[in-house]
């Protein structure tokens, strides 16, 4: 294991990304943007990897030009940001239906409008269906690990998915943090080459992502929607060979403190840090409170999350998005929908907050499992909105 | 390695919809979409070939004679060739069912 530095978790990203022995990258510097970007075109222009690097006009050319890419069989990288990943979002099912294992860090910002850089989830949301593995890392070191686990995961014959790993914008990518980075040769162990399901190459002519008639559309979307569902199998398998070598556990949903526990925060991505400093508070003072984090949002992990919150009476979800006129936060819209038809399910209480940059702190969970409890409906609630 | 014209089952969906066999498409009749059929009469036919070059399905084809006839298995009955025709030598008729 390599030296234990201080370094920004962007270029932290990068690093990893430069120990992957990528072939392609291709990206666009949209506003906002992040360091990973940049700092992965330092270590190409320096000849620290032999890697091509593509400076393309857009991110809908650089999604594009990474689904070229990796279509000859090339292990290729993206990173991007909000107004950026949604700039992407027509290619982005396209590249998961020709299941094209591309690999991208997404630095998770809110979306105009109004103009606002700053973290929400706000971008990830409207990329929900598009068919992607779609994960959360909580801190600096998650960001490294899970960056070298994306390529393993996307590009192993069970899976064939890409990836795409939320990274929270500011609180995460702009922070420095103390983080190991593995050696390449402990990555190399780890990772072994991509071995293609098939390359677009002149001497072996043949079509990728054809056309598909009325006839045929429905059968190939059910076969992506289990290649999708079956994927956690094999993430859950790369996981335990990751903690296995490096010693760092990875699960789909992770608990904190939940024995016993009649409250439930569910949070995703670097709040769960903030979130178990207000479960050992709560704890102190003799509440029975516990935390829940979603690591993996696609494929959903419901009978994870299921035992998880097995006992539990309420279930307090920190949404980071808005489904405006909906039926509240895509999380926990989600998890109600999800365990609708269980007999024993906690009460879902839904808070949506953090949006934009707005700073959650330690006593913000405090104060939201005290307002759980009191709520006497099951609407969801703009926490911390200012009133007249 | 064959493939089959359609996956029977969603099983059976190559990953990526990848179809092995190049060109394969032109086992799809693309004629059985036509409403009208081009007729040609060969006695105001100059042979100028303005009617090969415009066919956007590219199904019409130069005879030994240096007269022209469109291929009924692909030709989707657009009627571009006759729009073309100058001297008026290409007739959409309706196709009878």
């Amino acid at each position: 294991m390599g030296k234990r530095i201080g370094m920004e978790v962007g270029i932290a990203a990068a690093e990893a990304v430069g120990l992957c022995n990528i072939d392609v990258a291709a990206v666009y510097p949209i506003t906002p943007q992040s360091h990973i970007a940049e700092h992965l075109s330092d270590i190409v222009h320096d000849g620290r990897i032999d890697a091509e690097f593509i400076t393309v006009e857009s991110e809908h050319s650089s999604i594009s030009a990474c689904a070229g890419a990796s279509a000859t069989g090339a292990r290729v990288y993206t990173a991007t940001s909000s107004q950026g990943l949604m700039y992407m979002h027509e290619i982005l099912p396209i590249v998961s239906a020709m299941r094209l294992p591309v690999v991208m860090g997404n630095a998770n910002r809110a979306v105009s409008g109004p103009l606002n850089i700053w973290n929400d989830h706000s971008d990830i949301m409207p990329q929900r269906d598009c068919g992607w593995i779609q994960m959360h890392a909580e801190n600096g070191q998650e960001v490294i690990d899970m960056t070298i686990q994306s390529f393993k995961i996307a590009e192993h014959p069970d899976v064939m998915l890409p990836v795409i790993l939320n990274i929270d914008g500011f609180q995460l990518t702009h922070m420095i943090e103390p983080m190991e980075l593995p050696t390449q040769q402990e990555v190399n162990k780890f990772l072994p080459d991509r071995v293609p399901y098939a390359t677009l190459h002149p001497d072996k002519p043949l079509s990728m992502g054809c056309f598909n008639m009325p006839e045929i559309f429905t059968e190939t979307l059910k076969a992506k929607d289990t290649a999708l569902i079956n994927s956690k199998k094999t993430i859950i398998k790369i996981w335990n060979e990751w903690e296995k070598q490096f010693g760092r556990a990875y699960r789909p949903v992770e608990s904190y403190k939940t024995k016993g526990a009649e409250t439930l925060i569910l949070t995703m991505g670097s709040m769960g840090e903030t979130a178990s400093v207000a479960v050992d508070e709560m704890r102190k003072a003799g509440k029975p409170v516990g935390l829940v984090k979603l690591r993996l949002w696609r494929p959903f992990p419901l009978d994870e999350l299921r035992a998880a919150i097995k006992g539990a009476k309420t279930l307090v979800v920190m949404d980071r998005a808005v489904s405006f006129g909906g039926a509240g936060g895509p999380v926990a819209t989600e998890i109600k929908s999800l365990l609708f038809h269980d007999k024993q399910k906690p009460r879902i209480v839904d808070f949506i907050m953090g949006l934009g940059g707005r700073d959650v702190k330690v006593e913000d969970f405090i104060a939201m499992v005290e307002r759980a409890g009191k709520k006497k409906d099951e609407s969801y609630e703009f926490y911390g909105v200012r009133e007249s | 390695m064959k493939q089959k014209k359609w996956p029977e089952a969603w099983q059976e969906v190559t990953p990526g919809c990848i179809v092995f066999t190049p060109g394969s498409a032109s086992t799809y009749k693309t004629g059985s979409w036509r409403a009208q059929r081009p007729i040609w009469d060969n006695s105001k036919c100059i042979k100028c070939g303005i009617c090969y070059m415009f066919c956007p399905e590219g199904c019409i084809q130069e005879t030994a004679e240096g007269l022209f006839a469109a291929d009924l298995d692909y030709c989707k009955g657009c009627g571009i060739c006759a729009h073309e025709c100058w001297p008026q030598a290409i007739t959409m008729v309706e196709e009878e069912v």
